[in-house]
């Protein structure tokens, strides 16, 4: 397929309608660290990451702590730049495309979100309106939301069941409602793409199900990309299309929960022994945790 | 373990909203749910809100200011003020004698001193606004962070060396204010560069450092002063809003006025940043340029501030965090609101240093100090929680 032809630049986010052969990512040899690569004592954080992730997909990146997986989701979003390889997003090159442009399209969700300034849930969802804002000098930098901001922003936070705190401040959340407007607020961004960093953390198991549930949806419904970084095997195993485990900035296996979901790659990658069998319901790998009388280290 | 279909946390039900008005709207795959604004109602700022907070706030200014003309070491009753600023204003008939002298204290001494307060304190109270935004404090102010002994050092250090003294060169103090300031704006700037996100804590006590090391510096120029200039600089140092001749007052107003359209030109901005680095960026803001540009603006502003009436402290940051109670947090209307609300404080402030000890004058910063000391105090020993 040909290179996707934008207009002024922007990338046509009208979902589903060309979900041609374009990856909705394309990495290529990445490698990424923190601070200069010619120092001395640099330490990669990702190293030679190649993976793909197909549009309307939801890609799972799991892996222990600091195998690379935040950082790797902060280079999907653009929030920080590799020293090596290359991202293509839906075809084009993520170092071309502007902070807004690329904003225009990804929608990330960060992992903790301390709220200072009382801000109203509804202000705050309606925030991801602004990569979409109109632009005049006559509005001075005040940019009033218009009904079409109005209607995603309400339509975001129906779906993620939080339309009736929609006075309160973010500042008088629970953990789990802040967790939920934060997505709000990235599904009001209307993108093509959702990153997620461990969006469940904070969350009971009623929303940890809901929100996952929320995902498949939007996949079903918008063709939406969906790449979510989870401590959760089990979450992982259940929901995503794919996974990808990482492994010292590394990926140590990448394909269906069923292929990577082994004994084996548990122990290559975590260094401990689990148990896997088939979820009664699903049929997908079920990760269990050792009972005391097996060995942590085989 | 996993729960089962039909399971009372299944999908459906987990996201059945509550409120009984928006259930219905959850509808099937492909439906766009209807959507009325009431969901927002009360919730985000309207136009309709933001022009009425903005008309009682100018009213109340109006009026503040009505008062503040007519206090003094001489009364002038309020009928009198209108009546001479009507024919200050049109030129009308020539007045009797008896109010000639009245008319010199109000035009000439009275009314460009609660100008200049307004000014002020708008402008200082709109940088606190910005500096709280972007550094996610709410403590930062330009006072507390050692922006303004910043550019009070820049002031001083023109004046040591003369430049200041001719009344062609006034123009140059704000510019080295301004200097001041930046150097100050650097120092932070880099530490909040450094770090992810610099601790509340730690910026403040970079204020304080910096605060120390400028005071010490305007200590040392001070006191190798002639012993009439330095006392003039301790007086001018305290705040004070002794207000210049018009056409400097004019250029000085309409300086910070242009500062303060380009702050406004930021407001929805700010918004996104105080939201966090970056959630900023992923929301599509060039987060480095913006702050450089609110940085530096702040730092004009200052400086300019600072070369006119000297360190009037917690402006910047008593003020925005009362209208913010008031009004929320958005800053299209938290920093023009602040800035009236800023601009109302400084004038009753200074009134109240003109009157309450006549026929002696206490330094309008004494005064500012004294109420945001306190406040500052209650707000990082009582609302800690809020800014963990």
């Amino acid at each position: 397929m040909s290179r996707r032809q934008g207009e002024g630049g922007r990338i046509d986010t009208a979902a589903g309608a060309c979900a041609d052969a374009a990856q909705a990512y394309d990495l290529s040899e990445l490698s990424f660290c923190y601070g200069r690569p010619g120092a001395q004592d640099v330490r990669w954080v990702l190293q030679d990451v190649t993976l793909q992730v197909k549009p309307g997909e939801i890609l799972g990146i799991v892996g222990p702590n600091g195998s690379g997986k935040t950082s790797l989701l902060k280079l999907l979003a653009k929030l920080a730049a590799p020293q090596m390889g290359d991202i293509a997003l839906f075809d084009r090159s993520l170092t071309g495309l502007s902070q807004e442009e690329t904003a225009q399209t990804v929608a990330f969700v960060p992992q903790e979100n301390a709220q200072l300034f009382p801000f109203t849930v509804a202000e705050t969802v309606l925030m991801g309106r602004f990569p979409h804002r109109q632009r005049s000098n006559w509005s001075l930098g005040f940019g009033w939301e218009n009904q079409d901001d109005c209607r995603a922003a309400a339509q975001a936070m129906e779906t993620m069941d939080i339309a009736h705190l929609a006075a309160r401040l973010v500042t008088d959340l629970s953990g789990g409602e802040r967790q939920r407007t934060m997505i709000a607020r990235a599904l009001a961004q209307m993108p093509r793409v959702l990153l997620l960093d461990e969006p469940t953390a904070f969350l009971d198991l009623q929303h940890q199900i809901g929100i996952c549930s929320v995902l498949r949806r939007l996949r079903d419904e918008r063709g939406l990309t969906v790449v979510i970084v989870s401590h959760d095997l089990n979450l992982a195993s259940q929901y995503c299309d794919r996974i990808a485990m990482l492994k010292d900035g590394r990926v140590a296996a990448m394909g269906t929960p069923s292929e990577v979901m082994s004994v084996e790659n548990v122990r290559e990658v975590y260094g401990c022994t689990v148990l896997i069998d088939a979820h009664p319901e699903s049929g997908l790998p079920r990760i269990t945790l050792p009972g005391p009388s097996l060995p942590v280290h085989p | 373990m996993m729960p089962s279909a039909g399971h009372p946390t299944s999908s459906s039900s987990a996201m059945t909203s509550p409120s009984p008005t928006l259930t219905p709207n959850l509808l099937p795959s492909g439906g766009h749910p209807i959507v009325a604004d009431r969901p927002f109602q009360g919730a985000i700022l309207t136009r309709s809100r933001w022009w009425a907070v903005m008309a009682v706030l100018l009213l109340l200014s109006v009026i503040l200011a009505m008062l503040c003309l007519q206090l003094g070491t001489q009364y002038i009753g309020l009928g009198q003020i209108v009546g001479l600023l009507w024919s200050a204003l049109f030129g009308a008939a020539s007045e009797p004698d008896a109010l000639r002298t009245t008319g010199v204290i109000l035009l000439q001494v009275r009314l460009p001193r609660v100008f200049l307060g307004f000014l002020v304190g708008s402008c200082l109270a709109a940088v606190g606004v910005a500096l709280q935004a972007l550094l996610r404090n709410p403590l930062a102010d330009p006072y507390v962070l050692g922006v303004s002994s910043g550019a009070a050092l820049g002031v001083a250090v023109a004046v040591l060396f003369g430049i200041g003294t001719t009344v062609l060169a006034l123009s140059l103090l704000p510019v080295c204010g301004f200097a001041g300031s930046l150097v100050a704006l650097l120092v932070i700037y880099r530490m909040a560069a450094s770090y992810d996100r610099l601790p509340i804590h730690s910026v403040l006590l970079a204020g304080v450092i910096l605060n120390a090391i400028f005071s010490a510096l305007i200590m040392f120029i001070t006191s190798i002063m002639e012993p009439n200039r330095s006392f003039g600089m301790m007086a001018w140092l305290m705040g004070s809003l002794t207000a210049p001749a018009y056409p400097v007052l004019s250029a000085l107003s309409a300086y910070l006025l242009v500062g303060l359209v380009l702050l406004l030109k930021q407001v929805r901005v700010l918004n996104i940043l105080a939201l966090g680095e970056e959630p900023a960026r992923s929301l599509g803001i060039n987060t480095e340029r913006t702050k450089r540009v609110i940085f530096l603006l702040a730092a004009l502003m200052t400086g300019a501030v600072v070369s006119f009436s000297g360190m009037i402290g917690f402006i910047g940051m008593i003020i925005p965090h009362a209208v913010r109670l008031v009004v929320g947090a958005d800053h299209r209307l938290l920093l023009p609101a602040s800035a009236l609300v800023g601009g109302m404080f400084l004038m009753v402030a200074d009134t109240m240093a003109r009157t309450l000890f006549v026929p002696s004058e206490v330094p309008v910063g004494v005064i500012t100090a004294l109420a945001g000391g306190p406040f500052f105090v209650y707000l990082l020993v009582w609302r800690k929680d809020r800014l963990a």
